[in-house]
């Protein structure tokens, strides 16, 4: 068993980036993943490891670096948040269109206006189809297996894909909660050994990274990208199964709580499905039968899978912390998606809740508990989509 | 399932306050004690009122909130007593322990605490001014907390005192501040 500490989110990833010891990392500062990025910093510049950290002026530059150095032929890391990843944005597509498997924890805050610093999901939403896998981690725990096995499931050569493990800024990233370490050997050989198979630096046999595809073949490469997106999901098991023998901890696609028997349940990312559970157990124990399921991989999404774990429900919320304005939030929708395969339809609500990292509590919860247990009974749905903890 | 035991802590940006919340964590970690230590993040100004959480239990915790209905609340500045409701959210069994020179008596009035309720106090910044020569209570609060509730014992608090201000502090500090621990922990009252 590993070292058992009180460490915060990032503290936590900032171990598992030390442990795996990247070739490469180009970062730019950005609170909440500042803190992350800091104290890998330190390990470099303590002689912990020997990645060699190129300072840029912006996460553009940041990710366009991380780009040259992996199709160089490093294992390259990096990490942001909020505006950063927005900035990013035009370089995420390259990264995962020259299928580069750059590893990036994203320590999820609201995006500007209003300037705000918070946790929400609006950043990495916004990045959602950009061609990344995308893991989301419910506890600092859940953010240190993610980043771990994200190496691991981007670098595997059926796929070789860039990877984004989320986690909830300031609520994961900055509270202290124990963690349980593997061994630096340990983590060192899950990774293994990283080679880029067709390296840039690779002088004898010379590449092209991202050349001009008008169309005569942009629409075949394109397909190319979705088809790969589909082994993904047995790549991610394939690890987790081997993670599991390592560590006995157990991590799927998704994660469902007390959902087998449950008529009613609330589909939630991250940090909030904890608080969740808690008030699941609380309506168990006055008989009413609610569930949760969780998602841990958003991209890509695991339709078939979710909608088999869902089909027996009468009613079900969907809690998006992050709205697509004048659309459903981008996790109702995805269920939708899912559920338009089960022949006896559950009912889909869709709650806005924790914008700007709002506190989402137990009566927010307990709220929308009530409200399926109408929904189950009656089968009458009155507002599809609402925010929830609205100070009126 | 065992209780979980859920703190507020009350201070003024640059007191040590969510220092001493990570120092809380840290010490009942051992154990095999599953922690959370978290400051409500805000405008971080030296003197701005803060609060600062911990939860500690024998289970895993799950919930990402803020403590509605703290089982200990932890006043590290007096004067915070007349602006922020330290009392919002307590149970009726809920303990108070105040960084005063006054009498637990008289905080108990101020309080207006019910009966289940218990109220310590401990000069802590008095005791701070002795052992290491500023106010910064967070080590004799540490000490006081451990009398007042029993959550964890002196000499596992006592290493982790010296394990975190070890990081940063030289050898006068640190001795300091285990002093410090110590007196919060013998001059701490009940009323």
């Amino acid at each position: 068993m590993g070292k058992i500490v009180a460490v915060t989110g990032n503290e936590a990833v900032a171990e598992a980036l030390r442990q795996i010891n990247p070739d490469v990392c180009a970062a730019y500062p950005i609170t909440p993943a500042t803190d992350l990025m800091q104290r890998f910093a330190s390990f470099i510049s303590d002689g912990k490891v020997d990645t060699e950290m190129v300072l840029v002026e912006s996460e553009h530059s940041a990710m366009s670096a991380c780009i040259g150095a992996s199709a160089a032929g490093g294992r390259v890391a990096t990490a942001t948040s909020s505006q950063g990843l927005a900035l990013m944005w035009e370089m995420l597509f390259i990264a995962a269109g020259d299928r580069l498997p750059i590893v990036m924890p994203v320590v999820n805050r609201a995006l500007s206006a209003p300037l705000n610093i918070h946790g929400d999901h609006s950043d990495s939403m916004g990045a959602r189809d950009s061609g990344w896998i995308q893991l989301y981690s419910e506890t600092a725990q859940e953010a240190y297996d993610n980043a771990v096995q994200a190496f691991r499931i981007a670098e595997h050569l059926d796929i070789r894909l860039p990877a984004m493990v989320c986690m909830d800024g300031f609520i994961v990233s900055h509270s202290i909660e124990r963690v349980e370490y593997i061994e630096d050997a340990d983590v060192k050989n899950f990774v293994g050994e990283y080679k880029q198979v067709n390296p840039l630096l690779d002088l004898d046999n010379p590449k092209s990274y991202g050349p001009l595809i008008l169309t005569d073949r942009y629409h075949e490469y394109k397909r190319a990208q979705h088809e790969v997106m589909t082994k993904v999901k047995n790549v991610v098991l394939e690890v987790a199964a081997d993670f599991e023998k390592m560590t006995g901890r157990k991590y799927g696609l998704f994660e469902t709580y007390r959902l087998d028997d449950a008529e009613i349940a609330i589909v939630i990312l991250n940090s909030a499905a904890g608080t969740t559970k808690d008030t699941i157990d609380e309506y168990r124990d006055k008989g009413i039968k609610a569930g949760l399921l969780k998602p841990r991989m958003f991209r890509p999404f695991p339709y078939e899978e979710i909608a088999e774990a869902l089909k027996h429900l009468k009613a079900i919320a969907v809690l998006d912390r992050a709205d697509s304005f004048g659309g459903y939030g981008p996790l109702f929708s995805e269920i939708c998606g899912a559920v338009m395969s089960i022949d006896k339809k559950p009912a889909v609500i869709n709650k806005i809740y924790g914008l700007g990292g709002r506190d989402y509590l137990p009566d927010q919860a307990e709220k929308v508990l009530d409200e399926l247990t109408g929904i189950a009974n009656t089968g009458k749905v009155n507002i599809i989509k609402e925010y929830i903890g609205v100070r009126e | 399932m065992a209780k979980t035991i859920e703190i507020r802590w009350h201070g003024r940006g640059g007191q040590g306050t969510v220092t001493a919340a990570k120092v809380l964590a840290d010490a009942c970690l051992s154990g095999g004690r599953y922690v959370q230590a978290f400051p409500e993040y805000g405008p971080e100004r030296a003197g701005a009122p803060l609060r600062a959480y911990n939860r500690i239990s024998d289970h895993v915790i799950r919930m990402y909130c803020p403590v509605l209905h703290p089982h200990v609340i932890s006043i590290a500045d007096a004067t915070l007593l007349d602006g922020v409701n330290v009392t919002d959210g307590a149970q009726d069994d809920t303990i108070f322990l105040v960084n005063t020179s006054k009498d637990p008596k008289e905080i108990r009035e101020k309080l207006n605490a019910k009966p289940g309720q218990k109220v310590f106090t401990v000069d802590a910044s008095k005791i701070a001014r002795d052992c290491i020569g500023r106010p910064l209570p967070n080590a004799s609060m540490l000490g006081a907390i451990s009398k007042a509730t029993g959550i964890i014992d002196m000499d596992t608090l006592l290493a982790n005192v010296k394990k975190s201000f070890g990081k940063k502090f030289a050898r006068k500090i640190i001795d300091g501040n285990l002093d410090a621990t110590k007196r919060g922990y013998e001059e701490v009252k009940e009323g």
